[in-house]
């Protein structure tokens, strides 16, 4: 193999480390606790038998080492601040520092849950702020900011589709889901007790109108939407699309994965979405943190905000802010206390920073950087689908499959150029899908070197298609053995 | 605008490049009678310094600098220094679900050690690696044993967190699981007679909390034992994590909810937090939630995948075991580095410190009123009944930059003038002092 296309990134020497238990030996101490202040209990006594004798193997580390240790396991991960993430659906922009700051301000990070209304009222004013912003960036009439994240936003939007149809009398029996869903979609709808009905797509990209029309009966209680689509797409016969489920009784639901396709350009409740979820994770940049924690706000129309879990933010009749559990139709609550509030304090951090034009140019800056991308890799990797892309793009890897490479090889080829992959085998619609969103986050010399990457791989592919399959060469650890992993699972350490 | 790297230039070189004359040309998918020709009515473009003076005002009319005596569920722990140094290094912060394992072993290895840490404290086989928080962790227990024993109902403890309750509600009612509830004795326990009568044929689980919502440590054996002599699964909920530092784990149940917040993450009015499932391993198929499993790479060497993923929503997508996607990776992260530093002996002696802190503020209240619940064994929360509501305590206390206790009456009205008090290793024999008084007036 040869890494003279190389230009992102370069070899160097990361240092080895092994599990935090290996370190431990007794009599070695990371803490101090100040002196006791009140007169001693023994334990032992105080709880009889339901007192611990040990903790077992847990480990015994100084300081040192436990700054050492996580230091050097960080140094093992690729992240946003080190480069692109072109990961398609996932949004991976930059995460301002300010939100670090803003969400550890003492007053806030030390905010006890329960404590009384009248010292929560900062609190309550950024909940009340970050809702009225999002509102009329979706075009909604009334949110929740309670779901701890975009799947569990699924889940309260199809709750209060539910909710709303049985106050009608009937909370029907299916969902529908075009194809190229996201696979929480159908969890979802079966976690609500929804019978999944697959939509399919039509040879644009799009959602089958007739398809829909043919299926939509008074058996369905809604459409679960992404848009713009899985693919990218915008989904142009949208307004058909409500009005065909509204004509039936049903309800449009919107996945708002792609929001950073929409923001300020246009707003889901203008052109029918009845109820939607966003990931401030994705959308509003608060940090993916390795998988979590993120952030699930659900917005609908009037028509189901009777529903929303309570409590939900009211101002009060003396102007001050609370919250309000007399709620007597909600579909009860999805977490307890009001949600991942340092998630909502990041997020409104962000779209401080913005504003209306920095909202609109970064939707636009996203647009226009998978536009480019689709520009410089059409033809290199074939484009399935040739309507018009927003902030992603979906190739295929029909022209490399030929000598025997699939998108998953490619994918972990782009590693050793020093790029995350792309969102491989997604959405399920592409036969071996390359799904790249850049973001808005990347400039013009970091989406040509991505470029550049594609298009050396592609090379590397006919002259030396062993070498790309076996990629990556340059990590730490080589491909791993998933299937022992999951054959013989070792799920945690032991002694 | 700061976070967008490209010049005007820039933009106009690629909108050639693609062959477009403006932007406009590539939002052209979107209908024309739907593109929004107005500012969005957000606030105006901020500088830094503007977005921390706002959000220091919000701070500042938060109750900030007070002592706290709540816990119902949420903790007040002390946080070192080191977990935020660690956690904000950008390769915790901003990498993404560690699927490309090659390339995000720090996160795998870390998840790897916080499941290891969860079984030794939970004395179970098996963790996985979060759920969002400890309400929804228990609602998914209750689903996870339906589907393991194919019974289709659930008793629940009414001395269980009541909003943890409300949400297995939410979860359990849309797939037809009913849940009943049992009540609790003089002495603050699960009352066997009771739960007795409660599970039937068709009950897949008992779920309790222990320490349960006011504070009591529940008999897990004897609870274990019957629920497992009518065949149905015991699921323990935990919601204060420090317990476990002197309180024996419920080994006896079958699964275990956990919410881990004590542990190094701050209190951030109720959120993100970071709940965990511990369980048997022959239960492990049916665990919602990711897992990290140790492997090994072509030339043998030790390295971490998430795996059993075949349960999971983009495999199996409606025939998955939940639809949980994204988890608390990162708060996870946080758990365990504070497990790191106490360790062994750290996590003993502060549950000890802990636990002589409400003991002692337990006797002190006890002085002014009664302290409900007296037979049974705590941890760091205690409920005292008072003459006055205790609204009207709080109130005053509020004016000495104290916040007292729970007050219970909304989820427990039998207890009439009631409020569950908590006591950590912040609160000073002073803070606790100033409180008693209080009540006493």
């Amino acid at each position: 193999m040869s890494d003279k296309d190389i230009k992102k990134a370069t070899r160097h020497v990361n240092q080895n480390e092994g599990l935090i238990f290996e370190r431990s030996s007794p009599g070695k101490k990371g803490y101090r606790l100040p002196p006791l202040d009140v007169p001693e209990v023994d334990y032992k006594k105080a709880l009889g038998s339901a007192a611990r004798p040990d903790l077992g193997n847990m480990p015994e580390v100084s300081e040192m080492e436990i700054i050492r240790h996580f230091t050097r396991l960080s140094t093992w991960n690729y992240a946003i601040d080190l480069g692109m993430y072109p990961l398609g659906s996932c949004t991976m922009k930059y995460n301002p520092r300010v939100n670090e700051v803003v969400a550890r301000l003492g007053g806030l990070a030390e905010a006890h849950p329960y404590q009384p209304e009248k010292v929560s009222q900062g609190a309550l004013r950024i909940m009340k702020t970050l809702s009225d912003c999002l509102l009329d960036i979706t075009g909604m009439d009334a949110i929740t900011l309670q779901p701890a994240a975009g799947a569990h936003g699924e889940m309260t939007g199809i709750l209060l589709i539910h909710a709303l149809l049985k106050s009608k009398g009937n909370p029907r029996k299916k969902i529908l889901i075009p194809d190229s869903a996201h696979g929480t979609n159908p969890a979802t709808a079966a976690i609500c007790g929804y019978a999944v009905e697959n939509l399919k797509s039509n040879a644009n990209g799009m959602v089958d109108v007739s398809a829909l029309a043919a299926q939509m009966n008074e058996d369905v209680a809604g459409l679960m939407l992404t848009n713009p689509n899985t693919l990218g797409i915008f989904e142009q016969e949208i307004a058909k699309i409500a009005e065909i489920l509204h004509q039936k009784g049903g309800l449009l639901y919107m996945d708002g994965a792609n929001m950073n396709a929409l923001v300020g350009k246009t707003r889901p409740g203008d052109f029918g979405v009845d109820v939607m979820h966003l990931n401030l994770h994705k959308t509003f940049s608060t940090p993916h943190g390795g998988g979590g924690p993120g952030s699930g706000p659900v917005a609908c129309k009037k028509s189901l905000e009777p529903f929303l879990p309570k409590p939900v933010v009211i101002q009060k009749p003396d102007g001050t802010l609370g919250f309000d559990y007399n709620r007597p139709q909600s579909v009860g609550r999805v977490r307890m206390y009001y949600g991942n509030f340092g998630m909502h304090i990041r997020a409104l951090a962000y779209i401080m920073a913005n504003g209306p034009d920095g909202l609109r140019q970064t939707t636009e800056d996203a647009v226009l950087n998978a536009n480019y991308i689709r520009k410089k890799l059409e033809g290199v990797y074939e484009l399935p689908y040739q309507s018009g892309s927003m902030h992603e793009v979906v190739f295929s890897d029909s022209i490399q499959a030929h000598k025997g490479v699939k998108t998953g090889d490619i994918a972990k080829r782009l590693i050793d150029y020093g790029f995350h992959p792309y969102t491989v085998s997604f959405p399920l619609v592409v036969h071996g899908a390359i799904m790249i969103e850049p973001t808005e986050s990347e400039s013009l010399e970091e989406l040509g070197l991505l470029v550049d990457a594609m298009k050396s791989i592609a090379r590397e592919v006919d002259e030396d298609p062993e070498m790309v399959k076996s990629a990556p060469h340059t990590t730490r650890v080589s491909r791993l053995d998933e299937t022992a992993a999951a054959r013989k699972p070792v799920l945690r350490w032991k002694p | 605008m700061r976070y967008l790297p490209k010049s005007p230039a820039d933009r106009e070189q690629m909108l050639r490049e693609i062959g477009c004359k403006s932007v406009d040309e590539l939002f052209a998918p979107i209908p024309a009678q739907y593109r929004l020709n107005r500012d969005l009515k957000v606030p105006r473009q901020m500088a830094e310094s503007e977005i921390i003076d706002f959000f220091r005002q919000c701070a500042d009319t938060n109750a900030a600098g007070y002592a706290v005596f709540l816990g119902a569920g949420a903790y007040h722990h002390y946080r070192p220094v080191v977990i935020d140094a660690l956690i904000s290094r950008g390769e915790f912060l901003t990498s993404y679900t560690p699927y490309q394992a090659e390339i995000a072993q720090g996160t795998l290895q870390a998840i790897f050690e916080f499941q290891t840490m969860i079984c030794e404290l939970t004395g179970m086989e098996v963790a996985n690696a979060s759920m969002y928080d400890g309400s929804t962790g228990a609602a998914e227990a209750i689903l996870m044993a339906v589907r393991i024993t194919g019974r289709n109902a659930a008793v629940v403890a009414r001395s269980v967190h009541p909003e943890y309750r409300e949400v297995m509600q939410t979860y359990s009612q849309h797939q037809g699981i009913p849940i009943t509830e049992c009540g609790y004795l003089e002495n603050g326990r699960v009352d066997m007679a009771d739960l007795d009568k409660k599970i039937t044929a068709d009950t897949a689980c008992v779920l309790i909390q222990s320490p349960n919502f006011f504070g009591t440590i529940e008999d897990v054996a004897a609870i274990a034992d019957l629920a497992h002599k009518k065949g149905a699964l015991l699921v323990v909920s935990i919601a204060e994590a420090l317990s476990l530092g002197v309180v024996k784990p419920p080994v006896e149940a079958d699964i275990i909810s956990m919410e881990t917040q004590s542990f190094g993450v701050p209190l951030g009015f109720g959120g993100p937090y970071a709940g965990v499932l511990a369980t048997k391993e022959k239960f492990v198929r049916q665990m919602p939630g990711r897992l990290v499993g140790e492997t090994k790479d072509k030339e043998g060497r030790r390295g971490f995948v998430l795996t059993l993923s075949t349960r999971e929503q983009h495999i199996r997508r409606e025939k998955a075991t939940s639809n949980i996607c994204t988890n608390q990776a990162l708060i996870a992260t946080m758990v365990t580095i504070y497990m790191t530093v106490h360790g062994r002996e750290g996590l003993k002696e502060l549950a000890q410190q802990n636990l002589a802190k409400a003991a002692y503020a337990a006797g002190e209240f006890s002085k002014k009123g009664k302290l409900l619940f007296a037979g049974a064994p705590r941890f760091n929360e205690f409920v005292v009944q008072t003459k006055e509501d205790p609204h009207a305590i709080n109130n005053r206390l509020l004016e000495k930059k104290t916040i007292g206790g729970f007050t219970l009456a909304r989820f427990y009205p039998e207890l009439g003038n009631a409020a569950v008090w908590c006591c950590t290793e912040l609160n000073s024999k002073e803070q606790i002092d100033t409180a008693v008084q209080a009540v006493g007036q």
